[in-house]
């Protein structure tokens, strides 16, 4: 039997190093094949060093994640981090989303303006204008399966996802109701992710009315 | 609850709780003279705090506890240093470890040295109370009183921390009292002389690094076996098995050399690579890699006379080895394990484990294999291979009986002769977790 067997040609590499993470993550971390393995690929490396730490210390909850990261160096953890934002991967396009227009359009308004009623600040505030995150610790939203932006959320919600304190993604989840929780995830989930794909350097400024969060993980 | 109908059990009930009583109290007494003798004596105590001055100690203190690995049990996931909080698995439930930080409430700010030394060395709190040997002081009893107020003065200097103990987990009667003295009587024993010891490898082994906690094997009631001090034990709670130190074919010791490299560095270069993985890894990375070289070579030289007390003529292997060729599981493994383990199981120099001759691979019973394909892992990250090269995770790509061929295929080629893994056995560790 002469099947074709992948070239084994070994890399002293990073690439190399991190097989354990593209095995779920997809290769160079640009997610993973079943939809609900998130893109590590071009992320704020605060952003995912933040998460890693969240995994080896109790607030995120996944166990092959937790089991993986156990024996690693704080030092190493880092070097993970910045690998992955340091690729630049296109984006494929946007999977079509099977919600009514107008649930995209409470989920864009919520977004694009938040709800001063109900204290939710727009998304943008934080993730930037184009979503694709803030330097250096704030992830993008737009690129993530429906699926995992839902089980975040709710992870917020029960307590099951924490960030370092003050949580304020635990605060505005649990102002959300789960009507706005699937609008504002079906929107995102149905955005094309522009080009270049980068964090933006600086949170826009804030405009008049703006809601003030306190973020420990991204202060 | 009524007692009408059941009048012949409570007389059963009955009979056994006096004949187990009469035992407690035999068992009791004589833990309680022993306490009593001991306390007096501790109270003539002297004090051996030596010639060390204070910043010496606290360095002393400081290096004792990791390499003790206190710190390891004794944080909580994420939590302050020291706080207590991690579960600690036993066969009879959680226990939560404490919190050793200076915290004048919560913590042991305000023991004595004499009260750390009596936790240490007899396992007997400040209030006379019988400690859970989850706390291992049947190993620190070896621990010598001056080592004891190092770390000690260590302990007392880290930042305090205000978080209360956590209730035991035990449930009834292990979390008694009696149920503690009679296990006392049946597997502790103080050790009687605590100056520095002549032989230091064991004295590490045997003491502060409680290597035989993990790599002994226990009975029905949690205690060592004597005469199996390293036969290697399936953990309880997580189903790592922590091979036998003795047995050539398991983890006994090869060389000094390989031996200071694996608790150094967490891998060994051994005829290929291989690494500590599991459990280990964590005591690697959190302890072993700290030893000093002369600390290293004095537990590998102690290891190594572990492994020649019982070392059998030849290697064992098992009596039924797999020898048919399986086309589907040699596929399996040229289609996921081959690119980083090599076509011929030669692995990769540095990298990743050689599967030919492995005796992680092919040891009995194969669950850390099992536990590699399904969960994956990263060998410890260590200043002397601080960027190690990781493993997927399989639990969601391979079936249960996708697991179990291919690793029957690797433990039965390249020259490897070990028994067949069923996908039975492969269920049964899927469904264990392992986050602590």
């Amino acid at each position: 039997m002469t099947a074709a067997v992948p070239a084994a040609v070994f890399e002293n590499s990073m690439a190399q190093r991190t097989l354990a993470c593209t095995g779920c993550h997809g290769p160079q971390g640009k997610s993973g094949p079943d939809g609900y393995y998130p893109r590590l690929a071009g992320k704020p490396a605060g952003y995912l060093y933040n998460q890693l730490r969240n995994f080896q210390e109790g607030r995120r909850h996944y166990a092959l994640m937790e089991g993986l990261l156990t024996p690693l160096s704080d030092a190493y953890l880092k070097e993970i981090a910045a690998y992955f934002s340091a690729l630049e991967i296109p984006y494929p396009p946007a999977v079509p989303q099977s919600a009514t227009p107008t649930l995209l359009a409470r989920g864009e308004t919520l977004v694009r303006k938040g709800d001063a009623a109900l204290q939710l600040p727009a998304c943008v505030q934080c993730h930037g204008l184009a979503l694709t995150g803030v330097q250096p610790s704030t992830p993008g939203l737009v690129g993530l399966p429906r699926d995992y932006l839902n089980a975040q959320l709710g992870g917020w919600q029960t307590g099951q996802r924490k960030a370092g304190a003050p949580d304020c993604m635990a605060t505005i989840a649990k102002r959300l109701s789960d009507a706005d929780v699937h609008a504002v995830t079906s929107w995102l989930a149905s955005q094309t992710v522009p080009m270049p794909s980068n964090p933006a350097a600086h949170r826009p400024p804030a405009s008049a009315g703006t809601l003030a969060m306190e973020c420990g993980s991204a202060p | 609850m009524s007692t009408r109908h059941a009048r012949p059990q409570w007389v059963l009930w009955g009979s056994a709780a006096l004949i187990l009583g009469a035992w407690l109290w035999i068992f009791w007494g004589a833990d309680a003279l022993h306490a009593r003798t001991d306390v007096a004596r501790r109270a003539a105590s002297t004090g051996t705090a030596g010639t060390l001055t204070l910043a010496q100690q606290l360095e002393e203190g400081e290096y004792l506890a990791r390499i003790g690995n206190c710190g390891l049990c004794h944080t909580a996931p994420g939590g302050a240093p020291f706080a207590g909080g991690r579960a600690i698995a036993t066969p009879f439930g959680a226990v939560p470890s404490s919190n050793i930080t200076p915290d004048p409430t919560h913590g042991i700010g305000r023991w004595t040295a004499d009260d750390f030394w009596q936790a240490l060395h007899h396992g007997i709190s400040p209030e006379g109370r019988r400690l859970s040997p989850a706390f291992p002081y049947t190993s620190y009893t070896r621990v010598s009183r001056a080592d004891a107020d190092a770390l000690f003065a260590y302990l007392q200097s880290v930042p305090a921390a205000a978080r209360a103990n956590a209730p035991s987990g035990l449930a009834w009667p292990f979390n008694t009292q009696a149920a503690l003295a009679l296990w006392r009587a049946l597997y502790f024993w103080p050790h009687s002389d605590n100056g520095r010891p002549a032989d230091r490898g064991a004295y590490l082994a045997e003491g502060l690094g409680h290597c035989t906690e993990c790599h002994g094997t226990r009975d029905f009631l949690g205690g060592l076996k004597r005469d199996k001090t390293w036969a290697g034990a399936v953990l309880p709670g997580i189903p790592w098995y922590a091979p036998s130190l003795q047995k050539t074919e398991e983890a006994a010791a090869r060389s000094v050399a390989d031996s200071v490299a694996l608790l150094q560095t967490g891998q060994s270069q051994w005829l290929g690579t291989s690494s500590a993985s599991g459990p280990m890894a964590e005591v690697v990375l959190h302890g072993t890699q700290f030893l000093r070289d002369a600390d290293a070579q004095a537990l590998a030289r102690y290891l190594q006379s572990v492994a020649q007390a019982a070392a059998p003529a030849t290697a064992h292997r098992s009596e039924h080895p797999k020898t048919g060729e399986d086309p589907r599981a040699a596929r399996l493994y040229l289609d996921h394990c081959a690119q980083c383990h090599g076509k011929d199981g030669q692995g990769q120099a540095g990298a990743y484990t050689a599967l030919a001759g492995s005796r992680g691979l092919l040891m009995d019973p194969p669950n850390n294999a099992v536990l590699h394909v399904l969960y994956g892992g990263f060998p410890a990250a260590t200043a002397g291979n601080p960027r190690p090269f990781g493993m997927p995770p399989f639990l969601l790509t391979l079936t249960d009986a996708d697991v179990a061929a291919v690793l029957t295929h690797a433990r039965s080629a390249w020259g490897n002769q070990a028994s067949s893994v069923s996908a039975l056995q492969v269920q049964q560790l899927r469904r264990t977790q392992l986050s602590h």
